[in-house]
């Protein structure tokens, strides 16, 4: 599949970012797979590591079913290899009708994979070289251009403004989760919005890489100063012919603290003490004091100084 | 008799309605049917004459009284696109009653409407909703009742929708009516980790943001409100126990 020393020859790892659904993998530089201390610990996650290495960096690799065919003098296509595979089984004396297990029966080539299951493992190690390559300079750098142009799509949030998303996994742990967009503007998680990304891996591209990619290009930052500010807070929340909801009505606003930011001075200082922890037990004294009826009188006091402790 | 070209693939064979044609219209899925005598009934229309002219030719049109094809040629045109904006401002006013409200708890239900794209939310089913109650001013948007918020539509056919078609008031109406479908929200948030390190200036943010939330808390249940694990409240595992900042994704019920 790989290696095809013609004119029209595609490297796999091109190929790979090109295929469908793929469009949010940037291309790794070969130097950056060739470098082995960028690779430490990956041989334990990836069966067949040293062949889907091979694949990736486009070397000659061998397989259970280029093995076959040289035994028997076929070349090519998986059914008249499978078939032939089936027959040297069953005149050796195992009777497994298994196909992987076939290159089990020749002890010198033992650990061949076969096609299908390589191609698979040199998907999950290049996912997991991917999502370190893009927390590297060279790296951050092109998926920063790929989120210039938009290539992860705009936040579906009516309030962010189309701010540009950033794919990011929940885990670090391949083949749990799958892909996620953050918005750095609402600090939220999206899921894709089209179907073709529900089967990319989150490992791929890791937890570290948005937070990085927000503080390393303060720009990012920046644009969504802009769009927070644009829309102010009386914007949120259902009316029913014009009248806000009572928070204490079931259908009322529940959930506003969840895009809150502080506005005022009072929230501003508020927000301050928020620096290390909750400061859960100055709300209990307040509590206590001042009788709410209205959203007004709630962000009152705080000066008692209880800054941090 | 209705051969209506304007419609790409109508069988000429049989009557079909003008509500049934427009309903079938790619990107008129947000919509549902409206009672005829809901359209006849003047009283309803009160004002539409403002927004659209030639309201009586309208109106037949849209209850098929007229053929659209029993019109001068040069007005078709004009008389259908007039007949969809007026239909969309019948239909804003339609979906506040209890009707309407059914026809679209149904179609709530099927997730009509789509489903919330936050994470959190778990695919919460959306319900369209107008910035605007006078037309053309902004287009549809949808809001999600789990975490309180407006998203776009995600397909380009339903953001070109005047969201003065549905109308600001028609979530608000919709959860009076079924307060059974108010969603238990999802306290999750999100902080973006560097290396397992949470974000500072984030995790501060969320820091603050959680203390309003239990400062909301707060208030609610000195009022005598009920918030945990029902209808309008929290999801909880241990009441009053949520002053650290757990954010364990799969912790939910």
């Amino acid at each position: 599949m790989p290696s095809d020393p013609e004119e029209d020859y595609i490297p796999w790892i091109q190929q790979f970012c090109e295929l469908f659904g793929h469009d949010y993998f940037v291309p790794v530089a070969q130097e950056f797979i060739e470098d082995d201390f960028n690779l430490t610990g990956l041989s334990s996650q990836v069966p067949y590591y040293r062949e889907a290495l091979y694949t990736i960096l486009d070397y000659q690799v061998e397989t259970a079913e280029d093995h076959n065919d040289d035994q028997t003098l076929l070349n090519g296509r998986s059914t008249s290899t499978n078939n032939t595979n089936n027959t040297t089984n069953n005149n050796s004396n195992s009777n497994s009708n298994n196909n992987n297990n076939n290159s089990s029966n020749k002890s010198a080539k033992a650990e061949l994979p076969n096609k299908a299951l390589l191609a698979h493992s040199a998907e999950l190690l290049y996912g997991l070289i991917h999502a370190r390559y893009i927390i590297s300079k060279p790296g951050l750098t092109a998926m920063a251009s790929k989120f210039e142009r938009n290539e992860f799509g705009s936040c579906p949030r009516y309030f962010c403004d189309g701010m540009h998303l950033i794919p990011v996994g929940s885990t670090d742990i391949p083949g749990q989760e799958t892909v996620r967009l953050y918005c750095p503007c609402c600090n939220d998680i999206y899921i894709p919005s089209s179907s073709r990304y529900l089967n990319i891996d989150g490992a791929f591209f890791g937890t570290t890489f948005s937070g990085l990619l927000v503080k390393m290009f303060p720009e990012i930052e920046n644009q969504c100063r802009i769009r927070i500010n644009k829309f102010n807070q009386n914007d949120f929340g259902l009316k029913l012919f014009g009248f806000k909801i009572n928070e204490l009505s079931a259908s009322g606003p529940r959930m506003k603290w969840l895009k809150m930011h502080p506005k005022t001075e009072d929230e501003k200082e508020e927000y301050n003490n928020c620096e290390f922890s909750i400061p859960v037990q100055d709300i209990e004294s307040e509590g206590i004091e001042s009788e709410m009826d209205d959203e007004g009188d709630d962000i009152d006091d705080d000066d008692k100084t209880m800054a941090s402790e | 008799m209705a051969n209506e070209e304007y419609v790409t693939d109508s069988s000429s064979d049989f009557t079909e309605y003008w509500i049934d044609l427009f309903l079938g219209i790619k990107g008129n899925e947000y919509f549902c049917d409206i009672d005829d005598e809901y359209i006849r009934d003047r009283f309803n229309l009160t004002g539409l004459n403002q927004e659209v002219s030639k309201l009586p030719t309208l109106i037949d049109i849209i209850t098929d009284l007229v053929d659209i094809e029993s019109q001068p040629e040069e007005h078709r045109d004009a008389l259908e696109h007039n007949a969809r904006i007026l239909y969309g401002l019948i239909h804003a006013r339609y979906i506040l009653t209890s009707r309407g409200l059914n026809k679209m708890f149904e179609k709530y239900r099927n997730g009509d409407f789509g489903y919330c794209p936050r994470v959190h939310c778990q695919l919460h089913p959306l319900l369209p909703i107008g910035l605007n109650d006078q037309p053309r001013l902004n287009s549809v948007k949808l809001y999600c009742a789990k975490c309180e918020d407006f998203f776009n539509p995600k397909s380009g056919r339903h953001s070109v929708i005047d969201g003065a078609y549905f109308g600001t008031s028609f979530p608000a109406m919709f959860f009076q009516n079924f307060p059974q479908v108010i969603p238990i929200h999802s306290k999750e948030t999100y902080v973006p980790k560097v290396f397992g390190f949470k974000l500072h200036e984030y995790s501060k943010l969320n820091r603050w943001r959680e203390l309003q939330r239990i400062k909301l808390e707060k208030r609610l249940t000195k009022n005598g409100v009920q918030i945990s694990n029902v209808v309008g409240g929290f999801i909880m595992e241990a009441p009053e126990e949520q002053s650290t900042q757990e954010q364990d994704v799969q912790s939910q019920l």
